[in-house]
């Protein structure tokens, strides 16, 4: 197979500067102060997990980096250039699926490579279909959105993410809503393309096992406001197991830094 | 097939039961003719001409205000979702005269138009207008805002975001509102119709109108009749086919 210039190109990733990003917004007559002077440093092909109970601002810190929300002080660097909107470097995974049910598979997936110049559509094609055989969804090219299962349409999802060749892949709570079981194939899935592709990905998720299970390092984020507490490293070799005892160690000791961080609040707050 | 035959076999019952009740003479022939009398009278405008040419003239009419309507309507109801003032003005204003019945333009269309072709085009394109309006609007409300949000970080903005995210995915919304302006424009024009009088064309509404001035029974009927298969025709060939489409997509139960 002949593969577009785009594939076979070498894949980049970026290294990504949150400098003391604030943000508050209203949420009817309340004031939710969303996050605090934040700041991180994400290195190039490194895999953050942010971690933190709901409302500890993490989506919403997901939000400022793809260029969707503008901070109210504070700023992103991608590669040492500030973020200003959104942009094809940095993609984003959505908790919901976020398809569009009149296109089928290979359509959503081709969706972001129509606004991409420099290919035509018989690349685009490739390119799509490379994505789908990547995610193993080779055989569901002209299946509809509502045909497809929970974790399937995730799969199309991260393949859509994928397809513009972002240095930057974004995920906020991608697996929240699919079986463990399911859960447990993206995993070994996302660490293989992980691998493959290079990409420097930031992953929200309240799940610690599963920010150990993918993660090279976790952040713990506390609500209210939103302000990172504790950044834990995470040696374990790869491919990892979630069910491996080894894991289980480290989520253990996260989890129990996360309620010793998180206590005082929800009592006062939620 | 099995589907068509019920359908069959419940006219043809229908039919059947007319012409028993025709028979057992408990009404005027004159009130309850015979199917088979309107079967003749329906056969004989067809071959004179009459029944085709109204019929011609009335789907022209009513195409013709339908389609300006919507070409109207459509990205009027787009704008009143996108801009809050249009949707405190005209939004209103549209919700009002959507609930209007169609029928009531038809004094103001005679008094400023007079008896002409443009009576009925306006009368057509108010029956439409609002209720696709309203539609395109709350269709555009009920797109989850995660799509455009989505397409924004896959280089989507602004007006390609309008035309390639939300207005396919106001689509079942829209397609609603095309049916219900359709049906309301069929409603005025036939008001308008057997209302006035127009020397530029007789429509179905006219062959109506002089079925009860010759206490014409079986043309009164007869006409009905093809107003049914018209409406049955129109929504089979026109809406179906989107529906469908709809359905197959979005997986929404029919």
């Amino acid at each position: 197979m002949n593969l577009p210039s785009e594939i076979a190109a070498e894949a980049l990733s970026s290294k990504l500067s949150v400098q003391g990003v604030s943000k508050t917004y209203h949420s009817g007559a309340r004031r939710v102060h969303a996050l605090d002077n934040v700041s991180l440093e994400v290195g190039e092909g490194e895999f953050v997990c942010l971690v933190g109970p709901s409302g500890c601002g993490k989506s919403t810190l997901l939000s400022v980096i793809a260029g969707l929300d503008q901070a109210d002080a504070g700023q992103v660097l991608t590669d040492g250039a500030p973020v200003v909107g959104p942009g094809r470097d940095r993609m984003v995974m959505f908790q919901e699926s976020a398809l569009f049910p009149w296109l089928d598979a290979i359509g959503n997936v081709m969706f972001g490579l129509r606004l991409k110049p420099g290919l035509d559509n018989a690349e685009r094609r490739k390119v799509a279909e490379y994505y789908l055989h990547l995610v193993g969804l080779e055989k569901f090219h002209h299946a509809f959105v509502h045909e497809l299962s929970g974790g399937m349409k995730q799969r199309v999802a991260l393949a859509r993410a994928l397809a513009p060749n972002p240095r930057v892949l974004l995920m906020d709570e991608p697996f929240g809503a699919l079986d463990a079981l399911t859960r447990e194939q993206l995993y070994g899935d996302i660490q293989r393309i992980w691998q493959q592709r290079k990409k420097t990905i930031v992953f929200v998720t309240h799940n610690v096992r599963e920010a150990v299970c993918l993660g090279d390092r976790v952040v713990l984020f506390s609500p209210h406001p939103g302000r990172i507490r504790e950044q834990f490293k995470i040696d374990l070799p790869r491919p990892r197991d979630i069910n491996s005892v080894e894991l289980a160690r480290h989520a253990t000791a996260i989890t129990a830094a996360l309620k010793h961080h998180v206590r005082p609040e929800t009592e006062a707050g939620e | 097939m099995k589907r068509f035959l019920q359908a069959l076999l419940f006219f043809v019952a229908m039919g059947l039961l007319w012409e028993a009740l025709f028979r057992a003479r408990l009404w005027s022939p004159v009130l309850v003719p015979s199917p088979v009398t309107v079967g003749q009278y329906l056969w004989e405008a067809l071959r004179d001409g009459t029944l085709a040419s109204a019929i011609l003239v009335t789907l022209k009419r009513l195409l013709l205000g339908y389609v300006f309507g919507l070409a109207l309507g459509l990205p009027l109801g787009l704008l009143t979702a996108r801009f809050r003032l249009l949707a405190d003005t005209l939004g209103l204003l549209a919700l009002g005269l959507q609930a209007l019945p169609s029928v009531c333009w038809v004094p103001l269309a005679l008094l400023w138009f007079g008896q002409t072709e443009a009576a009925m085009f306006f009368v057509v394109v108010m029956g439409t207008l609002w209720s696709v309006i309203i539609a395109t609007d709350n269709g555009v409300r009920n797109v989850p805002p995660i799509y455009a949000r989505a397409a924004r970080t896959m280089g989507s903005s602004g007006l390609h975001t309008w035309l390639v995210v939300i207005l396919p995915a106001a689509l079942p919304f829209i397609v609603g509102g095309m049916k219900q302006g359709w049906a309301f424009a069929w409603r005025s024009l036939m008001a308008a119709e057997i209302y006035v009088t127009i020397l530029s064309g007789f429509g179905l509404g006219h062959l109506l109108h002089y079925g009860r001035e010759l206490n014409a029974m079986e043309q009164v009927i007869g006409i009905m009749l093809v107003l049914l298969v018209i409406g049955l025709l129109a929504d089979k060939i026109f809406f179906s086919p989107w529906e469908r489409f709809l359905h197959r997509r979005w997986g929404t139960a029919k």
